[in-house]
């Protein structure tokens, strides 16, 4: 990795809103083109982008809506940019078809989802994470893809920078599930300086032209981009193809690249998943959460423990890939796993799956609009400790 | 200083925001406490009773959220009646005492009046109301101090407006000090002192 241009780096202390800092976290990373289509609460990210980028040469695209948005930055990737798009839950949805052609693409970008509550416009301006599973699998077809949640405005800039860099190694979009709570909540963003950004450059061919096969993976299962405007004549089909990137319609050129598709990001999945882990060893409940949830949960952990109870915590800051291996190793050795989430039961379900039976699994649910009541959460702990 | 809750509302157009903003802002970047703002968006921030919250603790700000706020300012009567009665009763309620007539419904908190309105009026522009109001604010419960506020106004207005603004922030600022000298005020807050959670922080500000 090499420190980033400095051009899209504002560094010092600033007091941010999510979205706003998820757009600086972009740019800071070396995103140059956004084509997007507005949607509340997520507005504020395009919003950001349009005030700042005219000073690093940035493009900026109203999209006519999401559909095109997502194929406005996946062309932009193949044109060489580091490009993003920005939306809420209605706009996921129009998004879903273009970001599974950007997963059989192996196009790097990054897709932003200020989640609120749904089914359908649900409710604009208050917070969900019900997106979870759309996430996960919102796209027709077998593929894995990477995902990833912030609980602050300072890390909506983080784990943006993050999101670029993943989605350059795995050539994979990458989702950024935000919440509508941590998009419109203001707080201390610190932006450090551009050398102490460090971004994965685009890693392109090293093959000449004519010898040059587009989709041929490396031993890392991921195939160096081919750039354009070089020399280099490729095509790019959603249909299944062979390291030519010609379509082949047969089941073994299916099961080849699907395959790989799936395993760069399994068998890559210990650099993918970040974690974060607390009191975990010698719990008798341990508890988990993800994005503003995981703030929400601290009070009602600390009143439990005060209780004598031995409560363990562990954010997904990665949600997708799910850390299955974890999860299920630490099943092994606790009461009861608890899940947090602004829904009735998504990531839940992974978390269960993966406990297999070793130990009682619970769910603290919640429609969205709101945060949970840290009560309610201290009310299920107790009882997963009985 | 322990979680503060603060709620700051009035009409669409006062900048309310603006001075939510401004306070999260001394606090989190020009002191060293931890600042969580958060706003309406809403019907309710397209026109009518308009308000931001903006919790200020020593620690990481868990809940993101205000429950129970124990500072209130309204800049205008429907804010005063919708946001009153959750004051906590030990709370400080801070009013344009031109615009809004309490009733009662703040409970036992303690009320300080400034016609902020007016003086903005007389330093030739209404538009600087919130920023007398953040003077009156910070003379009122020390909660901020007095340079990270003017810091705070500085890095957030547009250029141009600082000597405007810096005056605005200066006759909140003072008239709030003369009424904490005088140890009078509208309602039973004459002999009280500042609530808890300034301690310290309110040292300077306090008569």
């Amino acid at each position: 990795m090499v420190p980033t241009d400095p051009q899209g780096v504002l560094t010092g202390a600033h007091f941010l809103d999510g979205d706003y800092a998820c757009a600086e976290g972009a740019m800071a990373a070396g995103c140059r083109f956004f084509g997007g289509y507005p949607i509340t609460p997520s507005t504020e990210v395009a919003e950001r982008i349009t005030q700042r980028f005219p000073m690093m040469n940035g493009i900026f695209i109203q999209m006519e809506d999401e559909m095109a948005s997502m194929n406005a930055v996946l062309g932009a990737a193949w044109a060489g940019k580091k490009s993003m798009t920005c939306t809420s839950g209605p706009g996921f949805s129009l998004m879903m078809e273009n970001l599974g052609l950007g997963v059989m693409l192996e196009t790097p970008c990054v897709v932003v989802n200020v989640q609120r509550g749904g089914p359908s416009t649900g409710l604009p301006t208050l917070p969900g994470q019900a997106d979870m599973m759309q996430a996960r699998w919102g796209s027709h077809g077998d593929y894995e893809i990477i995902a990833l949640s912030p609980n602050s405005p300072q890390e909506s800039f983080d784990l943006m920078v993050d999101c670029f860099n993943l989605s350059e190694r795995y050539r994979v979009p990458v989702l950024f599930m935000m919440d509508e709570c941590v998009g419109h909540m203001t707080e201390r963003v610190v932006i450090p300086s551009a050398e102490n950004i460090l971004v994965e450059e685009r890693r392109y061919t090293a093959d000449p032209p004519d010898k040059h096969l587009p989709y041929k993976a490396d031993e890392n299962l991921v195939p160096p981009m081919t750039p354009t405007g070089k020399g280099y004549r490729f095509h790019v089909t959603g249909l299944t193809h062979d390291e030519r990137g010609y379509p082949v319609i047969n089941a073994d050129a299916q099961n080849k690249i699907v395959r790989r598709l799936v395993e760069k990001i399994r068998k890559n999945a210990a650099d993918i998943i970040m974690l974060e882990e607390e009191q975990v060893a010698g719990a008798d409940v341990v508890v988990l959460s993800y994005g503003i949830s995981s703030r929400v949960v601290i009070p009602a952990v600390e009143k439990a423990r005060s209780q004598g109870v031995k409560v363990g915590t562990m954010r997904l800051i990665t949600v997708w890939p799910f850390p299955e291996e974890r999860i299920r190793e630490i099943a092994a050795n606790v009461n009861s796993l608890v899940m947090v989430e602004l829904n009735l039961g998504q990531v839940f379900l992974e978390m269960d799956r993966c406990a297999r039976g070793q130990c009682k699994t619970f769910l603290v649910p919640h429609c969205g609009g709101w945060v949970h009541d840290p009560e309610d959460i201290y009310n299920v702990l107790m009882e997963a400790a009985k | 200083m322990a979680r503060t809750e603060i709620r700051i509302s009035g009409l669409g157009g006062q900048g309310v925001i603006l001075s939510g903003y401004i306070i999260g802002r001394a606090a989190a970047i020009f002191d060293t406490n931890f600042a969580t703002m958060t706003q309406s968006f809403g019907p309710e921030a397209r026109g009518s009773a308009c308000s931001c919250q903006v919790i200020l603790s020593e620690e990481r700000v868990l809940y993101p959220y205000i429950r129970k706020p124990q500072i209130l300012v309204v800049m205008s009567q429907e804010a005063y009646d919708k946001f009153a009665p959750e004051l906590a009763d030990d709370g400080i309620l801070l009013i344009d005492s031109d615009l809004v007539k309490i009733n009662g419904r703040h409970g036992s908190a303690v009320t300080f009046g400034i016609p902020a309105t007016r003086f903005a009026e007389e330093l030739g522009r209404k538009i600087v109301l919130n920023i007398i109001m953040i003077g009156f604010f910070t003379a009122m419960t020390g909660i901020v101090k007095e340079d990270a506020a003017r810091e705070a106004i500085l890095q957030s207005i547009p250029k141009g407006t600082e000597e405007l603004n810096l005056k605005a922030f200066k006759r909140g600022l003072e008239y709030g000090k003369e009424l904490r000298a005088k140890g009078t005020s509208k309602t039973k807050a004459a002999s009280k002192p500042s609530r808890p959670a300034a301690k310290g922080k309110a040292a300077k500000a306090s008569p």
